[in-house]
């Protein structure tokens, strides 16, 4: 009977379409694809950027042609071709918005499909949201109640115009230009992007949270988030991304850096369900990210993920923890099915004194897909009484896929204290016979170890994101999660 | 010239002198590996299996490839490092080259004799053929080198259905009779269908020379064999070892590699398990205890081919002064390898603040009914419990050794011949600084 269920279950999430795959039919203002200084030099006009940008984007652009793409990933995919994208698209409308009537009435459907209102979210959530599409933010809600706390949160292209000593003493600090191959592409590329900035002292009043989708058609989307929270301050930042359903591989290489100063806290909130190619193995996304936060003297900075999108990802959100006594965490889900594949972990480099970090990965691999963490832990000289807790567990459904993991763990200090676990395992027959047992069918007791299993990382998202994360759990494994 | 054009250019040499058949199949397997060896050369740190260790400060070496052979060594010189209150088999090899009048061979229930022999006599073409460089083949570049000067080293063959009474002892020595000597030991051990055998070898420098050691041991367990390998690695500051063991099991066999790593310059431990039948079990165990300078890289594989099989991996690390350990254990569990059951466990202490300890346990699994968990841990001694037995009146010097060595304790126990565990005990109490007034 549990066989049964298991294979009718298999069959279901083989069948399962993408179901947020639709395509929004805006008019976009693109450039010719193809990348080359001058395209550099145009997205960086187009933007209406001062100088120094400008340069600071082909020095990156430099750099990045001097680069090869990386190979160590534990994933296999057809390289994208770079001179064949599309670097820019924006919606040509670009409305100047104070309310929601006069957001283009096709975009206000396409988050209806999402099920995410912006009424509603408005209303009752609470949340102000910076609705990126295409790489162009087009509505900026709650912002009068945030320019009263002094925080400043917009499209990073207008914080460039407006904040640019904030941005130029910050951007690149935390993920050089030089840092690797994608990190040099967005630096040269970015369109746009958020930019946060948490005023001394202040605790942001609501939850952050942007929207990325990818929209237009073949072309690559390039977003660079920076998030400052100055001393003593605290943030809660959410991002959310669907994308619709396209055949040809998209690439997406996102930048994001958290600078955590003195006593600040950033929390960094993630659930990503690009589309991540048919039952074939067809189509879907490339999600190539580059995360990285730097945490001062008892800062914390926290992130989590929920990956349940994208053909191939290949995303290491990291702490740095300069400041003595940081905190860094990390809670992540991945789950991957289909010919979907993860190569997706942390970096905890730990530089201060009793500087701690927690580190809790959960992977689900169903189908014919390959999930594997790969994380790093750190522990330099100078970081005396040093903490850290990883745990990885990998749960495996079908016989088809795979789990992995590659930690590293480098120590050079006596006092430091880490600790490393790892398991791997299937759904077990005795949990579901005792669930059977109880009165609960194979399915949901399915459902409910799988929930059971992520529920340490689940909770960690914040209330307003959590039902949101649901859903895509059931996306990808669906009859699985109840 | 650097080292890996001297041992490609004096490849030709070495052949000729050894007088061999350039027809044979020994021949072919040498020339190919030389090649390979030229083409790839020595790993750098680049290299992701060499991520933490550098071979470069070993390179720059003029050793000498062939050192003369020194004939003063007698019984009074090696004494110490073997292992005497027991009945044993002897082979030992002083620079490289076997030495009849110290060891104890025998031909009568099995072969324990040297690997020259096996090799140009006609009686022993089946076994070489069948099982000389299968596994060791194409692996890494210093294997190739090792296989391409395989001249001398032990040939264990035990037949079926034989339980070896006398545990096996193989020791190299390196006497430095020459200023920097490189030696290439290649042994080959072969147990039959329910036999059984415990091994024990060391690897020691006899003076103040530098030793570079690049060792190869294949090993072959048969069905329902049990094999006990012991590897202790105590030897002095200019010593450097590189240690490749393959060890290949057929079904319902019980292979356990032991790895003492007390001391050294460099000791890279590549210690692969591959299997080839159902109900296999592996151990491998290891303590490294080190100071100074010292640097101990262990890697290992555990490779999991069929069902029903288990690992049991269980290494330790103790690490003083600026020393450094590496550890870098891969489990692959393919499909085909359900109901596999791999375990691997590394826990490591460092004493001082220069020393460094980069641990990578890794798992690769592509089969879902299995139960696959590795833990890494690094931490310090519990000062509690060290106050206490201070308070008990032991000083604060025995009360850590005591400590650690309890640490280290559960992977001691698993030593199943009784003279050889008091010896690691007391190898290991001499690493600490103390008396330990016990045996175990």
């Amino acid at each position: 009977m549990n066989k049964f269920t298991e294979d009718d279950l298999k069959k279901e999430l083989e069948t399962k379409e993408y179901e947020y795959g639709f395509y929004t039919d805006i008019e976009a203002d693109k450039f010719p694809i193809g990348l080359n200084e001058d395209v550099v030099i145009a997205i960086s006009r187009k933007k209406n950027e001062p100088e120094w940008m400008t340069e600071w984007r082909l020095e990156a652009f430099k750099v990045w042609k001097e680069m090869k793409e990386p190979e160590w990933a534990n994933v296999r995919y057809e390289k994208p071709k770079f001179q064949e994208i599309s670097y820019y698209s924006a919606p040509i409308q670009k409305p100047k918005l104070d309310s929601l009537d006069q957001v283009d009435p096709e975009l206000l459907k396409t988050f209806e499909k999402l099920g995410i209102s912006i009424d509603e979210q408005k209303r009752l959530s609470n949340v102000a949201v910076d609705i990126v599409i295409d790489s162009v933010s087009v509505a900026t809600t709650f912002k009068k109640t945030l320019n009263e706390k002094g925080i400043i949160f917009c499209p990073i292209s207008e914080a460039i115009q407006e904040h640019p000593e904030l941005v130029r003493k910050h951007l690149g600090t935390i993920v050089p230009t030089t840092d690797n191959f994608y990190a040099a592409l967005n630096s040269a590329v970015f369109s746009d992007g958020s930019f946060c900035y948490i005023p001394k002292g202040v605790t942001c009043p609501m939850e952050l949270s942007t929207y990325f989708r990818i929209n237009e058609g073949g072309t690559g989307q390039f977003e660079r988030t920076l998030v400052i929270a100055d001393e003593g301050s605290f943030v809660s930042y959410l991002e959310g991304c669907t994308a619709p359903a396209r055949d040809e591989n998209q690439l997406h290489a996102a930048v994001v850096e958290l600078i955590a100063l003195d006593n600040a806290e950033i929390k960094y909130s993630t659930v990503q369900n690009w589309f991540p190619g048919d039952k074939e193995g067809k189509g879907g996304v490339f999600n190539f990210v580059t995360k990285r936060g730097l945490c001062e003297k008892n800062a914390k900075i926290s992130w989590t993920q929920v990956e349940t999108g994208s053909a191939v990802t290949w995303k290491y959100p990291s702490c740095v923890l300069k400041g003595d006594n940081s905190v860094g965490e990390f809670y992540s889900i991945a789950v991957t099915n289909n010919f979907q594949q993860a190569d997706t972990g942390t970096k905890m480099i730990h530089l201060g004194k009793n500087t701690k970090s927690t580190i809790i990965s959960k992977g689900v691999s169903a189908g014919k897909s390959q999930n594997s963490y790969r994380g790093l832990v750190q522990i330099g000289p100078r970081a005396h009484n040093a903490r850290n807790f990883s745990q990885c567990d990998s749960l495996l459904m079908g016989d088809q896929c795979g789990a992995h993991t590659f930690p590293y763990i480098e120590v050079k200090n006596k006092s430091a204290q880490i600790e490393h676990e790892a398991t791997t395992s299937k759904i077990g027959e005795d949990q579901l016979f005792y669930c059977n047992q109880r009165g609960i069918d194979t399915e949901k007791a399915i459902a409910l170890i799988v929930n059971g299993f992520s529920k340490e990382v689940l909770n960690k998202l914040p209330m307003e994101f959590a039902v949101e994360a649901q859903k895509l759990l059931e996306i990808s494994l669906e009859g699985s999660v109840g | 010239m650097d080292l890996k054009e001297k041992l490609v250019s004096s490849f030709l040499a070495f052949e000729n002198k050894g007088g061999i058949d350039l027809d044979s199949n020994t021949h072919s397997i040498r020339s190919k590996a030389i090649q390979n060896f030229e083409k790839d050369g020595f790993p750098t740190k680049k290299d992701e299996e060499w991520k933490y260790t550098s071979l470069k400060p070993l390179l720059k070496n003029d050793f000498s490839l062939f050192p003369e052979t020194e004939k003063s060594i007698g019984f009074k010189n090696i004494e110490d490092y073997l292992i005497n209150d027991i009945e044993s088999y002897k082979l030992i090899f002083i620079d490289g080259v076997f030495s009849s009048f110290l060891s104890d061979t025998t031909h009568d229930e099995c072969d324990v004799c040297v690997l020259s022999s096996a090799l140009t006599r006609p009686k022993y073409k089946m076994v070489v053929d069948n099982y000389f460089n299968t596994i060791a083949k194409n692996n890494n570049s210093l294997s190739e080198l090792n296989t391409a000067f395989a001249k001398e080293g032990a040939f264990v063959n035990i037949p079926k259905n034989t339980i070896l009474a006398k545990p096996i002892q193989i020791l190299n020595f390196s006497t430095g009779s020459e200023k920097e000597v490189m030696l290439q030991p290649r042994n080959l051990v072969v147990v039959g269908e329910n036999s059984h055998v415990q091994i024990i070898e060391r690897h020691q420098n006899l003076s103040k020379n530098t030793t570079l050691t690049n060792a190869v041991t294949e090993i072959f367990v048969h069905k329902r064999a049990i094999v006990d390998y012991y590897k202790i690695q105590n030897d002095t500051d200019d010593s450097s070892l590189i240690d490749s063991t393959f060890v290949s099991q057929k079904q319902q066999s019980v292979a356990s590699v032991h790895t003492y790593s007390f001391g050294g310059k460099i000791i890279r431990n590549n210690l692969e398990f591959y299997h080839e039948g159902e109900h296999i079990t592996s151990h491998l165990n290891g303590i490294s205890i080190l100071n100074d300078k010292q640097h101990v890289d262990n890697h290992t594989l555990v490779n999991h081919k069929f069902p029903n099989c288990e690992s049991h991996e269980l290494y330790k690390g103790i690490y003083a002064d600026k020393s450094t350990g590496v550890f870098n254990g891969k489990v692959i569990v393919q499909q085909a390898a359900q109901k596999t059951n791999a375990f691997q466990q590394n826990n490591n202490i460092l004493i001082d603040d220069g020393a460094t300890i980069n641990a990578k346990p890794q798992l690769e699994i592509f089969a879902d009914d299995v139960k696959c968990s590795h833990g890494c841990t690094i931490g310090q001694l519990d000062e509690s419990a060290l106050f206490y037995m201070q308070s008990r009146g032991i000083p604060k010097k025995e009360a850590k050794a005591l400590l650690l060595f309890a640490f280290g304790n559960d992977v001691v126990e698993k030593i199943k011949i009784p003279q050889l565990k008091s010896r690691i005990t007391k190898l290991i109490a001499k690493n600490l600084g103390v008396e330990l007034g016990f045996d175990l």
